[in-house]
């Protein structure tokens, strides 16, 4: 029988705490959710020996155990809490070479909770180039640790970081700092209150309130003891500050030598540039375009095949088993629905690589900087830039990316806002009524489809800009200017970390996308193929009165019409149809409006599902939507419907998931709400006077 | 009182004063603490945010916090 020890890893934003993750659990790792909320928890298994083996729980970053957001809240709860199943046997505090002084201040407040602690020094490969050098005995008797100088990304340093795991009971459990020290008469009257719990723990307990306020007391009841106002307390916490950081200078003078004249940096040579008023700005503008670029260009191969390879299947499974409800559902409902969610995995793919890329290179950072200014005219900051790039993706990610916004005001319109880029799941829509409405031809050497696509998504950007500004004078909170960015140093991406950010979030996206619209698309499927009453069930012998002139292949398709229109679907198509002919759409566009509301991919999907329904002619799906007629005899797509439907399309809130994110990160149903009858009332109108001028 | 808001590119200055209740906690364990070394980077443009280099940590901040923080600049070589 093997044991199984929990290891905790812990440390500051940037220190390449998830690098040392990766090199000791390599692919054996799983990411889910704490429960109740979205933070993502990473845990995997390393293998110490054939006795032991250590879980793994990578804890997000944070400067310190004073919490001031969710994320770093985590980390505090956990180690609070003795009974949390994750409770770690040993901690692990990575720090790294260059900021080495500021990562001890986490370190000695971890160490004073009295957890078996390891010190892993990151990035030691850096050490002769910055001109630093370290007297690790010395060190590790003054921290009173152990210590592992560590290169991730040369991979050094890991196997002895294994074998300090193991003996992880030789470990010193003696606090740095004495708590009493930062108020003695204060820690008095707490050690009498609470004469069994520790003192530094009891400490972080009181103080976690002035800065948070979310946590779970249930092992202690601090609320009684309260003896000290608020301010009092936070210049408490500013003297600890002072005192572990004089503790930690002292430690450093006799630990740490740096020699400036050996120092070869290109920092402030590549800060100059990306944070250059003019250059700075080409480069980012630069660096987007390249991206859309690439994300076009370098996905359009595999999606083609993808299409292709999802038509064959469908086709192939008709031929080849017996006919009947259930060959019906897997080909038309659940092959279709698969595929359409399939198609989306290399442009997601694609851009979470040149997000990961810019994150991890540390660019990402100057990009916030160089934007500050300009996105808070409009209520954003300049942290908002990155929700909005990776909306570019998906709005669920790029909603949870707005975490670390320290400003509760500009988080918010940021999460409100996200929505209105153009993600990924418009993409198909647009391109396919694109095809259809927008004519052939070039204006300046661009083709006016092209140009039409761009214009879509710089509209997004516009309506984003546009109703953040909107917002920002209407939400009327008090809140503090809260904007500290750490501005890390330039990296070379790691390609391991990249791979694994890439592979763990596109497989996310098609897991938790896939099983709504997978769900959707069965449930379409059969509300197409059912109706209520005698008109759906006798569809054939009444079609068959009506037209007795006509061949048998003309009167299929006229069954299968009359099917559709008599189906529960077609019922609830036909009943919106009132509310939706001003924009220019019939009963069939309102079905997929319907469904839209799931996913908006959904929309492509719904058309193919309601046109291939009971049809057999192999027209793509294309084909047969120009081919609609009015009643009048006009075109359905004509370019005033295309038009407006391509601006619902842009503005209108259609997507649950969206809206179940935003009610999980604004903690109430009042913002999705605004959001969803907001967006969707602003593309009602723009699309009706869309299509009212252009007709 | 100068404060690091009225530092001129390049100068360096001495942290004397800057008030918990003010600033985000945050800065303070960045090093913002008093007796440090505080040295100003870069300006963004339209002048904000400010980039700082204090007591060895990099830290861009706005400058409306960064009028909070008193300083005692280093007179010119």
């Amino acid at each position: 029988m093997s044991k199984q020890i929990n290891v905790a890893l812990i440390g500051n934003p940037n220190t390449g705490k998830t690098s040392v993750f990766n090199a000791l659990s390599g692919l054996n790792q799983k990411v889910a959710n704490y429960p109740g909320i979205t933070v993502d928890k990473k845990e995997g298994v390393c293998k110490l020996s054939h006795v032991l083996k250590a879980h793994i729980l990578d804890l997000p970053g944070t400067y310190s155990l004073n919490a001031s957001s969710l994320d770093e809240n985590i980390v505090i709860e956990l180690l609070l809490n003795k009974n949390n199943k994750d409770f770690p046997d040993v901690a692990i505090i990575v720090s790294d070479v260059e900021n080495f002084k500021r990562n001890l201040l986490l370190f000695t407040q971890i160490k004073d909770l009295e957890i078996p602690t390891i010190l892993v020094i990151n990035m030691a490969d850096r050490m002769s180039a910055k001109g630093i050098s370290l007297d690790i005995p010395y060190l590790e008797e003054a921290l009173k640790t152990k210590i592992a100088l560590v290169s991730a990304r040369k991979n050094t340093g890991i196997a002895y970081l294994k074998t300090l795991i193991s003996n992880y009971r030789e470990l010193s459990l003696e606090p740095c700092l004495n708590a009493s020290s930062i108020d003695p008469p204060y820690f008095d009257q707490l050690r009498s209150a609470f004469p069994n719990q520790q003192l530094y723990k009891l400490w972080l307990v009181i103080t976690q309130d002035v800065n948070f306020g979310k946590i779970n007391r249930q092992e202690m009841d601090v609320a009684v003891f309260k003896t000290k106002s608020k301010s009092d307390l936070k210049r408490l916490q500013q003297k600890e500050t002072i005192k572990r950081y004089q503790f930690i200078n002292n430690v450093l003078k006799q630990g740490q030598t740096i020699d400036i004249s050996k120092a070869k940096d290109f920092r402030a040579t590549l800060d100059r540039l990306t944070m250059h008023k003019f250059w700075g700005y080409a480069i980012f503008f630069v660096i987007l375009l390249s991206i859309f670029q690439a994300i076009y260009d370098w996905s359009s191969t595999p999606m083609d095949y993808i299409d292709a390879s999802f038509a064959q299947l469908s086709e192939w499974t008709k031929a080849t088993l017996p006919s009947g409800v259930f060959t019906d559902l897997l080909a038309d409902g659940i092959i279709a629905g698969v595929g359409g969610i399939v198609i989306f995995i290399p442009q997601i793919a694609f851009l979470f690589l040149f997000i990961a890329i810019l994150e991890e290179s540390g660019y990402m950072s100057r990009v916030v900087f160089l934007m500050d200014r300009v996105m808070r005219r409009f209520g954003l900051s300049g942290k908002s830039v990155i929700p909005l790039i990776s909306g570019t993706a998906c709005a669920i990610p790029a909603i949870m990316a707005t975490r670390n916004i320290e400003n509760w005001k500009e988080r918010l319109i940021t999460i409100l806002v996200t929505p209105f880029i153009t993600c990924s799941a418009r993409l198909p829509v647009y391109l396919i009524i694109i095809s259809l409405v927008i004519p052939q031809g070039r204006f300046l050497g661009l083709s006016y489809q092209a140009l039409t696509l761009m214009l879509l998504y710089l509209i997004g950007f516009g309506m984003a800009i546009l109703s953040a500004a909107t917002l920002n004078r209407l939400l009327k909170f008090r809140s503090k200017s809260f904007f500290v960015v750490e501005m890390p140093s330039f990296k070379v991406p790691m390609f391991k970390n990249v791979a694994i950010t890439v592979l763990e979030k596109t497989r996310t996206f098609v897991f938790e996308a896939g099983k709504i619209i997978l769900a959707i698309s069965v449930l379409i499927w059969i509300l197409a193929s059912n109706g209520p009453g005698d008109s759906f069930k006798n569809a054939s012998s009444i079609v068959q009165q009506e037209h007795v002139d006509l061949d048998s292949d003309q009167v299929d398709q006229k069954i299968a019409a009359y099917k559709l229109e008599h189906s529960y679907i077609g019922l609830i198509g036909k009943s919106i149809e009132p509310l939706i002919r001003p924009l220019g759409y019939d009963w069939k566009i309102g079905i997929g409006l319907v469904t839209s509301f799931a996913a908006r991919e959904v929309f492509v999907g719904t058309l193919a599902t309601i046109y291939s329904v009971g049809g057999n002619n192999p027209d793509t799906l294309k084909q047969k939507m120009s081919a609609e007629k009015r009643a009048d005899g006009s075109a359905v797509f004509s370019l005033a419907s295309g038009i407006s439907l391509l601006l619902f399309y842009a503005f209108a809130m259609q997507c649950m998931s969206t809206l179940a994110v935003v009610r999980r990160e604004t903690n109430s149903w009042k913002w999705p709400i605004i959001q969803l009858f907001g967006m969707t009332f602003i593309a009602y109108v723009i699309s009706l006077i869309a299509f009212q001028l252009i007709q | 009182m100068s404060t690091i808001a009225d530092l001129r590119l390049g100068q360096s200055a001495t942290i004397i004063e800057c008030s918990s209740e003010a600033i985000p906690f945050k800065l303070l364990e960045m090093g913002c603490l008093p007796g440090n070394r505080v040295k100003l980077l870069q300006v963004a443009p339209f002048l904000d945010p400010l980039y700082l280099n204090i007591d060895d940590a990099f830290v861009a901040i706005r400058r409306d916090t960064a009028a909070l923080i008193c300083i005692e600049i280093d007179p010119d070589e």
